[in-house]
């Protein structure tokens, strides 16, 4: 069998297969569902210093291909996820990492500072391209000194690895990844959502209470690859490949395009147990193609 | 309670007149643990859609291990519903949601308004209640008689009061004008139907200071309280509609009742 274990910064997998912020609870919800300590990382929802109540319903659209969600990153803040909710996961068997969001630099780093006391959460990702927030969020990730300035706000405090997530929803999104490079990112995670918009004619109205929102699911794989690739050439630090994901297949043209591992959003909603089926899918696709390790393919196109 | 994916085999299609069809699915293995009131997040194959669809649990048959959807075809993930064939295979993401209240104190009279498709989840509650020792009434809305499913099967388990807008059967009107509503009192009402019936419904309860719940229909992606799509806004802030609700005491909403 072939091998899939994968380090990512040091951050050691079972498997290549993460979960995606925001597509899989806190994994707990999805634990009758599936095995949660056969996926390589679970990613919780996007955690913000202070709690935030997101936009209003109705935020989500099904789109051809895909889905438009405004969440607006509802979560009860930091400190509640220390308290109440890092208790229940710390003992899930796998890697659990806390996707960071703020709306200064000055936010993500505290709320940074008190996810870096926690012992079994082995990294964070730093969400810094959320389109579904008035104020920072994607703004920083749009411009190479904004996502500079939270990337080294953070790396200050924060004492294990930093995974930065990057928006598809700029001119280069390589500018933006080598800046952040610069700043000691320890790997990066490519593509948050696509900003999108949809409108029901019937009612005359955007079908999103914010008119906008951002786009995942298949519909956005072509474009996720595109931006896997250009990302992989141009910087040293390691990919995670992720947009639109739902079989071992695409899962491995992320990882020809350069991604050394890869994450599952919203196809965790069609099949709960998809994170695990792909990274068996994998395994068995290796197989059959002769490969002895997934390390074979990472890049392959580069 | 325990949640499952599983593929469950169309035993039955019965189209009910207009868009509507019931399905009739049977579980290899013994059916799960169910409340009335719970709902299924279905895989609808052979469509051009992508999610889940969620939909009520109808009825829940343990002798011959089936459980049925009742299913209005409003677009094209429902109408994908309606192109199954029998012997066909179902994916199943069950048993979801919180249900109806159970069963108070016995002999409560509980009133089970419906409208629509929102009669669906009724059924299997009113005969949860009607086997533990409570005792409920239907009181079914719609347009016109055809809009009235299932009948036979709701007056087999308790009285059934109708209301059409037409008066093509029962009272003429909306269910808040059926006269049962002043005949006989109620400990408490449960609804589910479309929102302008259940704030209507929600508003006399309050006025009659009956305990109401309602069942609601928001969006739903994931169906487990991942995504955060579903909320509702409460006393309590937003909470996820497929795991706090469906079914929502009406105190705790912030409808303008
Ligand atoms: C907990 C719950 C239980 C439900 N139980 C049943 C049931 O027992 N039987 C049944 O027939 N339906 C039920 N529904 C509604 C059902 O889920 C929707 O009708 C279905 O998802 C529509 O899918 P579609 O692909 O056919 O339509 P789409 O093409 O997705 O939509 C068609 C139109 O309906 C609107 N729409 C879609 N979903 C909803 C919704 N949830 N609420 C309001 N408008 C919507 C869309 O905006 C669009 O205009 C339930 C919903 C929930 C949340
Ligand atoms: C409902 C929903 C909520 C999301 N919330 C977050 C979030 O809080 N933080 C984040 O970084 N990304 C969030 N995302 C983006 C996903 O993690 C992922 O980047 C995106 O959906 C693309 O992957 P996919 O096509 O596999 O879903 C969310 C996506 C969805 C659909
Ligand atoms: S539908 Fe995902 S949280 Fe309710």
């Amino acid at each position: 069998m072939a091998d899939i274990k994968v380090n990512i910064a040091g951050l050691q997998m079972k498997t290549p297969v993460m979960t995606a912020s925001g597509t899989f609870g806190y994994g707990l919800e999805y634990a009758d569902l599936v095995n949660l300590e056969d996926i390589g990382a679970i990613i919780v929802k996007g955690t913000t210093l202070n709690a935030r109540q997101g936009n209003d319903y109705p935020r989500m659209a099904e789109t051809p291909s895909g889905m438009l969600n405004c969440v607006g990153l509802q979560n009860k803040g930091a400190e509640y996820f220390c308290k109440h909710i890092y208790p229940e996961v710390k003992d899930i068997k796998t890697n659990v990492l806390v996707n960071v969001s703020g709306s200064s630099p000055d936010d993500y780093a505290r709320c940074a500072e008190l996810i870096d006391e926690l012992d079994h959460i082995p990294a964070i990702e730093l969400n810094i391209s959320c389109p579904n927030v008035k104020q920072g969020g994607m703004a920083f990730g749009v411009t190479t000194s904004g996502a500079a300035s939270v990337v080294r706000a953070v790396r200050a405090v924060y004492h294990k690895p930093i995974i930065v997530k990057l928006s598809p929803n700029v001119t280069s999104i390589a500018d933006i990844a080598c800046a952040v490079q610069d700043e000691g990112a320890d790997a990066l995670s490519c593509i948050n959502t696509l900003m999108g918009m949809s409108i029901d004619i019937e009612k005359r109205r955007p079908r999103l209470s914010i008119s906008t929102g951002g786009l995942s699911g298949p519909c956005v794989k072509p474009v996720a690859v595109r931006c896997v690739w250009q990302v992989a050439r141009a910087v040293k630090i390691p990919v995670v490949g992720l947009g639109g994901i739902s079989s071992a297949e695409d899962a491995i043209e992320f990882m020809m395009a350069g991604a050394s591992a890869v994450q599952v959003g919203t196809a965790n909603f069609i099949d709960p147990a998809i994170s695990v089926k792909i990274a068996q899918g994998i395994s068995d696709w290796l197989d059959s193609h002769g490969y002895r390790s997934v390390q074979e393919i990472v890049g392959a196109i580069l | 309670m325990r949640k499952f994916q599983k593929n469950l085999t169309v035993s039955e299609i019965q189209f009910l007149g207009g868009k509507y069809v019931l399905l009739k699915l049977t579980d290899t293995d013994p059916l799960p643990e169910i409340l009335p009131g719970q709902f299924v997040e279905v895989l609808t194959p052979n469509s051009q859609t992508l999610l889940r669809r969620p939909i009520s649990i109808n009825y829940v048959d343990r002798d011959t291990n089936q459980l049925w959807l009742l299913v209005a075809m409003i677009g094209e993930g429902t109408r994908a519903l309606g192109r199954l064939r029998e012997g066909d295979q179902l994916n199943l993401v069950f048993p979801l949601g919180n249900g109806f209240s159970p069963v108070q104190k016995a002999g409560e009279e509980v009133l089970l308004v419906g409208g629509g498709v929102g009669i669906a989840p009724l059924l299997e509650y009113g005969k949860y209640l009607r086997e533990n020792g409570a005792s409920p009434s239907f009181l079914l809305g719609g347009r016109t008689a055809a809009d009235i499913l299932l009948l036979d099967k709701f007056e087999s388990i308790a009285p059934v009061y109708i209301t059409t807008e037409d008066a093509s059967a029962g009272e003429k009107g909306f269910v808040t004008q059926h006269s049962i509503l002043l005949e006989k009192s109620f400990d408490r009402i449960s609804v589910c139907g479309p929102k302008p019936m259940m704030v209507a419904i929600a508003k006399y309860a309050k006025l009659a200071n009956i305990p109401c719940e309602v069942s609601l229909e928001n969006m739903m992606a994931c169906g487990l309280g991942a995504c955060l799509c579903c909320v509702e806004k409460t006393v309590k802030g937003n909470v996820c509609v497929c795991t706090e609700g469906p079914v929502f005491d009406i105190n705790d909403l912030t409808w303008q009742i």
